[in-house]
């Protein structure tokens, strides 16, 4: 490593010539590469630093020498240490007359300094006179650092120098120009909304890198206001269509697809245009469903360019054929093995669903499978999908998965967010109250102080004003199930504040409501709180006030009230707190426990939370009072407006706020009149060319709403409260849900375990109880068929069958309810000890042999374990088969410093590997298809005969079921 | 729009930083060190993406140097994956079979070039040629600017003599 550092060095020092770099600057870098951790790093840097510093202020440095202390600057910069002490001197370095000096200059002051930083003022005016340079060269430094640099405030400064270089012979600095003008109106829009025109004009630039740079202002113009462009969809479909005929010069090829660059940005702006908007959307949709033909999606180019068309079809107004398409290009990227693939897949997915609602069926696997993917990353777009996907039908799976993923992360950027979700997806889609408090339960527990606070005052209000509107004992009910289980989560140790907030006021207010628990229970319960989270003011608060109504409550039903010891010397401590909101509190406490029932009643009216409190604003009750001290002589009230001084101070201070928002930075020469800046910009009529038609203010186009199908159906059912089972299996194909038993089942078995070869291990590892869940399905990855059902609508099978009367409908008729009372109970355990006594069914259907040489005895989860145990078996192998040439392995081998020149090859081999799993996944999924489809029949055939010769599933009778079954 | 571009080493070293949008120092330093944590221990099959407070970025290994964007996120992860890659070729025909030790020695060329590929955090040019053009001729101005100087020296050598 020693060696091939020198040799890098003195290769360095050779072919890039020494000219830049003394001795000096090599041995640091070399040092700091060779530095064994990063506290031997900082010691060289700071160093470096100290040296610096003092070399930067010997007079007379030569410029050249100066040049390299501001390299070592930026390096030192870079490794994230404070150089700021040398920005001076890259400010200074800008004035210099030699492009080279100044090209650094420029340079370093781009990466040192940001747009709000003082030194700005002194860099423009060497960027105005750069600007107006002979050499193009200079002309491009300035316009490097005027897209860095250049704020809102000197914007002015130098507009009028970049509309000018507009113009300029060199395509380079139009298109810096093009790009600046852009950075410009990102900055502020008002500053340069006289100049759209000539973006426009740019459009047609002889030069199609210039024209590509349009692009980029021309997107975000368009994503502000579509309607002022839609004269334009013409010339961009022109133009896209050029570009995907391969008009555009061959230097703009890239991996041998035309300029992919900018038919990406093109079909972006052609996205937004078409949105909702028919007209537009069929000048579209030829040129489309050509890129759709031509693109090659063996290369990563041409997958990039096949996404943002499916990106672009799914905005636009909706074609059949076109959606067709990218609906094979979406299962095309979902059946890759490249993570990268599948990852654009869920996320085009999720894009089309909108649209096309049924074309998610075919792909429920591949979902599944991306769900409990070990890749983080992809893990979380599926569950944006799922997001987006959530139905009043399958919101108990989905939520319960997101929050089970909560749980498991620390990132709590991401945490806040999924937890948003579940609450939105929670008061969204809830099928009961009770399974909507358990949510935000735990969602409160995991999630803790990441949630909004709004969300814990909504479901306080939630608890308060009931679901109902009709029967108060359901709410009554959901009140005592939500105390039941505040009082089960309070004997857990960490809860974060804004739970115990909640946990503390519905204690407060229902706490003794039921009967069921003693005022002295709750309120020793609540002074335990205030003395555990002793540091947290809030929660403190909270407790007194809910003991306050707790002991109000008990005073007006008549009851006695004793003051626990506990809470006793809890309010001595309160009433000299050094919170005056506590210490009222306290007060307030103590002045209402030594009232009366009939005064105590009026002032904490019991479950009153939601009842108005009338205020008299204009305090009549006070008038006798005034008017008694008005006839004693008081001055009466003069209101504040009627007041004459108040007048003139309001008015001079506004006076004073105007003068000042008017000040700012002057840029122009004083003698010059405002309006040359003005006279300099072109006038709107422009030379109109071939592509771009003189921009009119175009009649607003009839325009589609952009959400087309979205939950015209998910709203009418989120409106009922009960989950709701029915009218949504039709969607999902019915062949995963048959039980199949066949001898066809094991061909099908193993063709689906070869669509799910990546994370075969995997499945088996992410154990948790959904996995179990499916217990009347044996096939070996029924368990994702199950999840599939459930996700993508098809539980509703389940409460089907029962009608049918065969055996096999009654565990699955009982799971259902078992699946209720479960998700309604509080703890994961009870929930597993019931899903034990079912798996019997499970196993008898699948692989009878292995039942029959298990004793029933046996604990069923072993059972469930060695069913699975074989599937990760076959599902590893047949990953490592398919995978075998392990390329990615490969190009990470390559070993560090010797860069492989033929990268592009390595790449296009990378590319072409999926294209042959794709295929071979296509046909697999098919042949798993069609086997199972015949099958549910048949296997209800099945259970039939069973029944009638009196034989439950569940008896453990191998012989029998050999024979039935073939 | 592309935040910003991190090239960093597979010790975490940090070889390239360019921000496009305004990040302080503190905050460099410390986006730096969570992305290196994020993007280093990622195991090899995995995407190429990573979401990073409410953004993406998009990383590609090549030896032993990370090279990472940070983009929003609506935008096209493959599209920039292949930036990367084109970046990647622009330096390579410009260093000739570019390595990282190129890249340490020469990191100013490095962010010569990044200026004329990207720009205000959008690509401002695809043409490979268009790139190598302009950044040699910008060298070729260093070049005579070279000459001049040493003929100068020479010139001030001879006179002194």
């Amino acid at each position: 490593m020693e060696q091939l550092k020198t040799i890098g060095r003195e290769l360095a020092m050779g072919s890039q010539g020494g000219f830049y770099q003394s001795k000096e600057f090599l041995d640091l870098v070399k040092s700091i590469g060779e530095a064994r951790s990063k506290a031997e790093e900082d010691r060289i840097v700071l160093g470096e630093i100290e040296t610096l510093k003092r070399r930067v202020s010997e007079p007379d440095i030569p410029k050249r020498k100066m040049k390299e202390y501001i390299l070592r600057l930026v390096y030192v910069e870079m490794l994230g240490h404070d150089a700021s002490f040398g920005y001076i001197h890259a400010v200074k370095m800008t004035h210099d007359d030699s492009l080279l000096v100044k090209r650094t200059g420029y340079l370093a002051v781009t990466l040192f300094l940001n747009e709000d930083h003082d030194l700005i003022i002194l860099i423009v005016n060497t960027i105005q006179k750069d600007l107006k340079s002979d050499n193009y060269l200079v002309v491009c430094a300035a316009l490097n650092a005027v897209c860095k640099l250049i704020n809102e405030e000197t914007i002015p400064a130098v507009l009028p120098q970049v509309v000018d270089l507009l113009a300029h012979p060199k395509e380079a600095v139009r298109k810096k120009a093009i790009m600046a003008l852009h950075r410009f109106y990102q900055k502020s829009p008002s500053s340069v909304s006289h100049l759209v025109s000539n973006f426009r004009k740019r459009l047609c630039d002889n030069d199609p890198g210039v024209m590509g740079a349009t692009l980029c202002p021309l997107f975000e113009l368009v994503s502000t206001d579509v309607n002022s462009y839609k004269d334009l969809v013409i010339s961009f479909v022109s133009i896209l269509k050029q570009v995907a005929e391969r008009r555009l010069p061959k230097a703009y090829d890239y991996h041998q697809m035309p300029a992919p660059f900018i038919q990406i940005k093109l079909l972006k702006i052609l996205a937004l245009l078409g949105s909702g908007d028919k007209q537009a959307s069929e000048n579209m949709y030829t040129v489309v469903g050509d890129i759709f033909r031509k693109c090659d999606s063996s290369s990563n180019i041409g997958n990039a360019v096949l996404y943002e068309c499916i990106c672009c079809v799914s905005s636009i107004y909706p074609n059949p054929k076109l959606l067709e398409s990218a609906a094979d290009a979406i299962s095309r990227f979902l059946k890759s093995d490249s993570h990268n693939l599948k990852y654009m897949g869920i996320d085009a997915l999720g894009r089309l669903i909108k649209i096309s609602p049924e074309i998610a069926e075919q792909h429920q696997l591949a979902v599944i499978d991306c769900l409990e993917d070990p890749d983080d990353t992809l893990k979380r777009k599926t569950f944006e999908l799922l997001y987006k996907m959530t139905k009043s039908t399958n919101v108990e799976v989905i939520v319960d998965r997101m929050i089970d993923y909560m749980i498991s992360i620390n990132d709590n950027h991401y945490k806040t967010e999924i937890a948003s979700r579940c609450v939105e997806l929670a008061e969204q889609f809830a099928p009961s109250n009770q399974w909507f408090i358990q949510i935000m339960n735990k969602v409160f527990e995991h999630a803790g102080d990441l949630v909004n606070i709004k969300v814990a005052h909504n479901l306080m209000r939630l608890i308060a004003e009931g679901f109902g509107e009709d029967d108060d004992s359901a709410d009554s009910q959901l009140r005592s199930s939500a105390v039941d289980s505040y009082l089960h989560i309070l004997g857990e140790p960490k809860i974060p504040s804004v739970f115990l907030q909640l946990i503390c006021w519905v204690l407060g207010e229902y706490g003794t409501a039921d009967g069921k628990y003693s005022a002295s229970y709750i309120t020793g319960k609540l002074s335990d709180v205030a003395e555990a989270y002793s540091n947290d003011e809030t929660v403190k608060a909270y407790a007194v006030t809910a003991l306050m109504k707790i002991y109000a409550f008990e005073i007006a039903a008549g009851r006695k009230v004793d003051m626990l010891p506990e809470c006793q010397s809890l309010m001595e401590q309160f009433l000299a707190s050094h919170s005056t909101d506590l210490q009222q509190r306290a007060y307030e406490l103590q002045a209402v426990i030594g009232l009366d029932a009939h005064a105590v009643e009026s002032i904490m009216p019991s479950d009153a939370s939601c009842e108005d409190i009338e205020v008299d604003k204009a305090l009549s009750f006070l008038n006798g009072y005034i008017q008694d001290s008005i006839e004693k002589g008081a001055q009466p009230y003069i209101p504040e407006s009627e007041r004459s001084g108040m007048l003139n101070i309001s008015n001079f201070r506004n006076q004073d706020h105007h003068g000042a928002s008017s000040h700012g930075l002057k840029f122009e020469a004083y003698e010059l009149p405002k309006q040359t800046v003005q006279s300099r910009i072109p006038p709107a009529t422009l030379a109109s060319t071939e592509f771009v038609p003189v921009p009119e203010p175009m009649s607003v186009r009839e325009s589609y709403p952009t959400t087309i199908v979205p939950s015209a159906s998910s709203d009418a059912e989120s409106t009922e409260l009960k989950l709701r089972l029915d009218g949504v299996q039709k969607k999902w194909g019915r062949q995963t849900h048959s039980p199949a038993t066949s001898t066809s089942s094991s061909t099908s078995k193993k063709t689906v375990n070869g669509i799910k070869q990546v994370d075969g291990s995997n499945t088996s590892n992410s154990s948790t109880w959904e996995t179990y869940d499916s217990r009347k399905h044996v096939e070996i990855n029924s368990e994702k068929q199950k999840l599939a059902a459930s996700l993508f609508g098809g539980s509703s099978k389940t409460e089907k069958k029962p009608a049918t009367g065969h055996k096999i409908s009654k565990p699955s008729s009982h799971m259902v309810e078992k699946s209720h009372v479960r998700k309604s109970s509080m703890e994961i355990a009870s929930e597993k000890k019931a899903l034990v006594h079912q798996p019997p069914d499970l196993l008898d259907f699948g692989e009878p042999t292995v039942q029959s040489s298990d004793p029933p005895s046996v604990d069923p989860f072993k059972e469930l374990e060695g069913l699975l145990e074989p599937t990760t078996q076959l599902g590893s192998t047949a990953a490592a088969a398919t995978n075998s040439p392990d390329i990615m392995g490969l190009f990470t081998e390559t070993p560090g410093g010797t860069h492989n020149k033929d990268d592009s090859d390595i790449l296009s081999s990378l590319s072409k590997q999926p294209v042959t799993n794709m295929v071979g996944g296509a046909t697999s999924t098919q042949v798993a298809q069609s086997s199972k489809g015949p099958n549910r029949k048949d296997s209800l055939e099945k259970d039939s005969l069973v029944r009638q010769m009196g034989v439950t599933p569940s008896s453990p009778n191998p012989n029998l079921f050999k024979d039935l079954l073939g | 729009m592309i935040h910003f571009v991190l090239l960093i080493s597979r010790q975490g070293k940090v070889r390239l930083t360019k921000w496009y949008s305004p990040y302080s120092q503190k905050e460099r330093t410390k986006v730096i060190r969570e992305l290196s944590g994020l993007i280093l221990t990622r195991g090899p099959k995995l995407c190429n993406f990573v979401e990073w407070r409410g953004l993406r970025v998009v990383y590609k290994r090549y030896a032993s140097l990370y090279f990472c964007m940070c983009i929003d996120e609506d935008d096209n992860e493959l599209e920039i994956l292949e930036i990367i890659h084109h970046y990647v070729e622009v330096l390579d025909r410009y260093f000739g079979s570019v390595c990282e030790l190129d890249l340490i020695y020469n990191f100013h060329k490095a962010y010569f070039i990044l200026d004329e590929l990207l720009l205000a955090g959008e690509l401002q040019e695809s043409g490979k040629k268009t790139v190598a053009r302009l950044v040699s001729a910008q060298d070729s101005l260093v070049e005579t600017a070279k000459e001049q100087a040493s003929s100068i020296s020479n010139i001030i050598a001879q006179a002194t003599k």
